[in-house]
């Protein structure tokens, strides 16, 4: 029979990190996931352990970030050790570049704020063009100045799939792979979860299936109100060890690649590269660094993040049908830490992670509240 | 860059590319032909326009009918670029190429992709050793420049280009140490029930008989029904061994030629999200077109050995097909001409094609060497065995997007093409479901390389 | 380094030779062919180490498909020898795991 103690919906990064949190609390777990080619933000992730910038003017988004990057060394050390798995993870510190004046005062401003809502518990710094010299000397003449801190890294985000699968496989998660889901059902405090003619059923169910979690959230009483948005990155041919830090835009892999990336485009279901955009983020790479000019592109691929319209997660326990949880965000890699070690025990019965009710879907069902991208 | 409009964009030189641009130009349509060699040809008729009198003589009469189709094309109006290595084609029919350090734009009202086919590949184990090669790379350096092997070589594999490189080889006094072939009593078996498709197209059959016959003479050393090969050698080949006869061979050489047919090079269709069906019979994915070789994109066509493998001179008739359907859906001639000019074309093709059946029972690919064991590399560029791949299906993989963002397999530089048919079969063998289930890889630009800077347009 | 001669022409001087680069050392090579048909004609037997592994590598198929012929030609690293022509006085070096920075090109850009 296809029970268990908690039916995961969705396989992504995101539903196998609460898989494998929820599998560490001792529960028993069944994962339903789609096919070989669905949409897949998994595939889509940049790879930074990414801290700086987040939550502004919304201090809990912030701290929360802040927290699983600061949890994320053991997280990577876990699943080296159940694994066998290097997920390379670094934390060295990060750059973000910007060509214009202006563009550095918004970034200084923004990061000050910050860095006041959490009471000076954010360190950063900004650097000018000769200051980014000193640490990187292949910057860019166009790089007017940097925002850099300490807190944020980047990991290889492939590995951590690959790493949180075979440690789901270890601790005995069912894995259901080519499952749709058509219907959720509740009735004495069992979930009965019906796709492709096969029913599962759990006392608890965490919907972390991305895209799709905006139909199925309506099934169990929830609200996810979440939306594609495209992001275009480009993969270069291998090179010899040059950038050891990452940077928002571009970082050397632990393969050695360079990846570059992105795009925030609102193109609806479309996951297609275009290449004025493509070449947008190619240009903007090698005004950071001129060197990059030489490298041949070797791929370049799309994603759509699952963005909530304020940017930020929804993290919400149902409260017609508790039990039921909804587990969202865009930043699936950076915030696999909390997913693993935070939310998947309260998910199992737990205590709620402090501050958690500030992500409830709900909060977009508020006509007082001001909804404003974080990006 | 610099962005240009044209009626038609014709992708690839070989035969189907040739005829193609010929047929649209002759029909006053402003053709483009866009090829990567420095001289037209494609790989069957490589180096045709600078070939010598002793080359046609070793390579043979079909190669030496390229010559014709070369001419034809050269005096047909349509402008050829050579040198063009065409990274991005997209549903909008927009082509960006690298030409010359810089990358250029075309757009079109008519795409006719005629990028042919390339080997199949052949994993076994030491197969990414140097000294491994396929029988069609050294058909090219034959071609392209008289280089033929330094000393006795070893033939494997099956198939009819195994064969006339062999008879190729004995005609230039190259000597041969062994043909090893996989070709057994099982293969006849199945072939026989396509008789009546070999015996209409007697011709080819007879030609393939005589070339046989040819080998045989020449005294060199023929293995049948040969299984478990294997290329031994730690940093270079220094032997192939296999089973033959109920025993175990081992022969010495620093030089193997492996050949198990070709199949449809299909990079830019699965870019394009065409639709694509697992052809069971040549074992590989071909895009789904109509009778004039449209995909289903408007306004995208597919001619020749990329549509299905039916050799040079099917491709070339499906390049006139094609050609001819541009010129109608351009409005150049009436659809009574297109299809009066188009039926004697329509009939050499059927004969043409009738042997394609027979051959492909024939010379059908053992599984054993297209779905191998599980210490042999499957992606060469990222150095991935079959047994990793199977051990992601366990992992919960269900097809090859996923078995690449778990294993890197498929994202070396070169995009899948030596390791997509293989890594398909390996999971559906693994999963015990058909290839058309489990699909192939999600393909990307850039289709070849281009440096940021290219791409940035600086 | 010379390894293996695995191929050789079979007509000489027909197009005469020319001398390129390889690895440092002054290598005679067949004329009008690509730099891999040219390479594999002179002797050499191989081209690269991979990146993942350090393992040795040649050509495979010839023709720009396989990606295994990749050497640095003057001064570029990666190029697919099969598909460039070689000329009179070419560098060509073997190319050992990933590549490098084109430093030629480095000192072009930061020289104008």
């Amino acid at each position: 029979m296809n029970t268990s103690d908690v039916i995961v919906v969705g396989g992504g990064l995101v539903g196998s990190s609460v898989a494998y949190g929820l599998a560490r609390a001792g529960a028993r777990v069944q994962v339903l996931d789609e096919g070989d080619d669905a949409f897949r933000a998994s595939r889509g992730n940049f790879g930074l352990v990414w801290v700086q910038g987040k939550g502004y003017k919304f201090a809990p988004y912030a701290r929360w970030t802040r927290q699983s990057a600061s949890l994320w060394p053991t997280l990577a050390a876990e699943l080296l050790d159940e694994t066998g798995v290097d997920v390379h993870l670094q934390q060295p510190g990060g750059y973000a570049f910007f060509f214009s004046e202006k563009e550095i005062e918004e970034r200084r401003a923004r990061l000050q704020q910050i860095q006041d809502d959490l009471n000076g518990d954010y360190p950063f710094e900004m650097l000018d063009n000769a200051q980014i010299r000193e640490r990187l000397p292949e910057i860019g003449p166009a790089v007017v100045g940097a925002s850099y801190t300490p807190m944020d890294g980047h990991t290889n985000p492939l590995k951590v799939f690959r790493a949180l699968h075979a440690a789901c496989n270890k601790r005995g998660v069912a894995f259901r792979t080519r499952q749709t889901v058509a219907s959720i059902k509740h009735a004495n405090g069992v979930f009965r979860v019906q796709g492709n003619g096969t029913t599962f059923e759990a006392p608890r169910l965490v919907l972390a299936a991305g895209l799709g979690n905006r139909m199925l959230a309506d099934m169990v009483g929830l609200h996810a109100p979440v939306q594609p948005n495209r992001g275009q990155v480009l993969v270069s041919e291998r090179i010899r060890p040059f950038l050891n830090g990452p940077t928002m835009h571009v970082r050397q892999t632990d393969e050695g690649t360079i990846q570059i990336g992105d795009s925030l485009e609102d193109v609806g279901y479309n996951d297609g590269t275009t290449t004025d955009v493509l070449s947008n983020i190619a240009a903007r790479a090698v005004k950071t660094f001129p060197m990059l000019g030489q490298l041949n592109l070797v791929r370049a691929w799309a994603a759509l993040r699952v963005m909530s319209p304020d940017g930020f997660p929804i993290y919400q326990e149902s409260p017609t049908r508790p039990g039921a949880f909804v587990v969202t965000c865009h930043s699936g890699v950076t915030l696999a830490a909390n997913h693993v070690l935070r939310v998947a025990p309260w998910l199992a019965g737990g205590d709620k992670p402090q501050g958690i009710e500030e992500f409830a879907g709900d909060r977009f069902l508020n006509p007082d509240r001001v909804i404003q991208h974080a990006h | 860059m610099a962005h240009e409009n044209v009626d038609v964009v014709v992708i690839g030189a070989g035969p189907s590319g040739m005829a193609a641009a010929s047929t649209a130009a002759r029909h006053g349509l402003s053709v483009v032909l866009l090829d990567e060699q420095p001289a037209v040809g494609g790989q069957i008729y490589r180096s045709i326009t600078r070939t010598t009198p002793r080359r046609l003589e070793i390579l043979g009469p079909d190669y030496a009918a390229g010559k014709e189709l070369a001419e034809r094309f050269a005096a047909s109006g349509a402008t050829h670029v050579s040198g063009a290595s065409v990274w991005q084609v997209t549903r909008e029919r927009e082509v960006n190429y690298l030409h010359e350090g810089g990358s250029k734009t075309l757009h079109a009202k008519r795409i006719i992709l005629c990028t042919g086919a390339m080997e199949r590949p052949f994993p076994i184990p030491g197969w990414t050793l140097p000294g491994v090669l396929t029988a069609g790379a050294a058909q090219i350096l034959l071609k392209s420049g008289d280089v033929a092997p330094a000393e006795p070589v070893v033939l494997a594999g099956c198939g009819p280009l195994l064969y006339l490189l062999g008879w190729q080889y004995v005609r230039a006094g190259v000597p041969i140490k062994a043909i090893v072939d996989t070709t057994d009593f099982s293969d006849y078996r199945r072939a026989l029930k396509h008789l009546g498709g070999a015996l209409a197209g007697w011709r080819y059959l007879q030609k393939g008989l005589m070339l046989m016959r040819t080998l045989k003479k020449s005294g060199v050393p023929f293995y049948k029904s040969a299984t478990q090969l294997a290329v031994e050698g730690k940093d270079a080949a220094t032997a192939l061994s296999f089973e033959a006869g109920g025993q175990r061979h081992r022969i010495d050489s620093k030089l193997i030629l492996l050949h198990q047919g070709v199949v449809p090079n299909t990079q830019f269709t699965w870019a394009l999200r065409a639709k694509h069906v697992w052809d069971d019979a040549q074992l590989c994915w071909a895009p789904e077109v109509d009778e004039w070789g449209e995909l289903n994109i408007h306004g995208i066509h597919v001619a020749g050995d990329g549509r299905g493998i039916g050799g040079a001179v099917a491709a070339a008739l499906q390049g006139e097909l094609a050609g001819l359907a541009v010129a109608f859906g351009e409005r150049r001639i009436a659809a009574e001409e297109r299809d009066r000019l188009a039926a004697p074309a329509r009939a050499a093709l059927r004969d043409n094609l009738n042997i394609r059946p027979f051959l492909d029972a024939l010379y059908r690919p053992k599984l054993e060497n297209r779905v191998p064991a599980d210490d042999v590399i499957v992606c060469r560029c990222e150095e991935v065995t079959a047994g990793a791949v199977r051990e992601y299906v366990g992992l919960g993989c269900v097809g090859p997007n996923q078995t690449k963002s778990f294993g890197r397999c498929g994202m070396g530089p070169c995009q899948g093409r030596m390791c997509g048919l293989t890594v398909t079969e390996v999971i559906a063998e693994a999963r015990q479901v058909s290839r058309e289930e489990v699909g192939y890889y999600r393909i990307r630009p850039p289709i070849k390389p281009i440096t940021l800077a290219e791409l940035a347009g600086d | 380094m010379l390894t293996n001669q695995l191929f050789r022409p079979l007509t000489s001087a027909e197009g005469g030779t020319v001398t390129v680069e390889f690895n440092g050392e002054p290598l005679q090579v067949p004329a009008g062919r690509t730099v891999a048909a040219a390479l594999l004609g002179a002797g050499v037997s191989r081209f690269r180490s991979t990146p993942v592994s350090g393992a040795p590598r040649a050509p495979y198929c010839m023709m720009g498909v396989c990606f295994e012929c990749l050497v640095e030609i003057d001064g570029v690293p990666n190029r697919q020898s099969c598909l460039v022509e070689v000329k009179e006085g070419m560098k060509l070096r073997t190319q050992e795991g990933a590549r490098e920075w084109n430093t030629e090109e480095l000192e072009a850009r930061h020289g104008a």
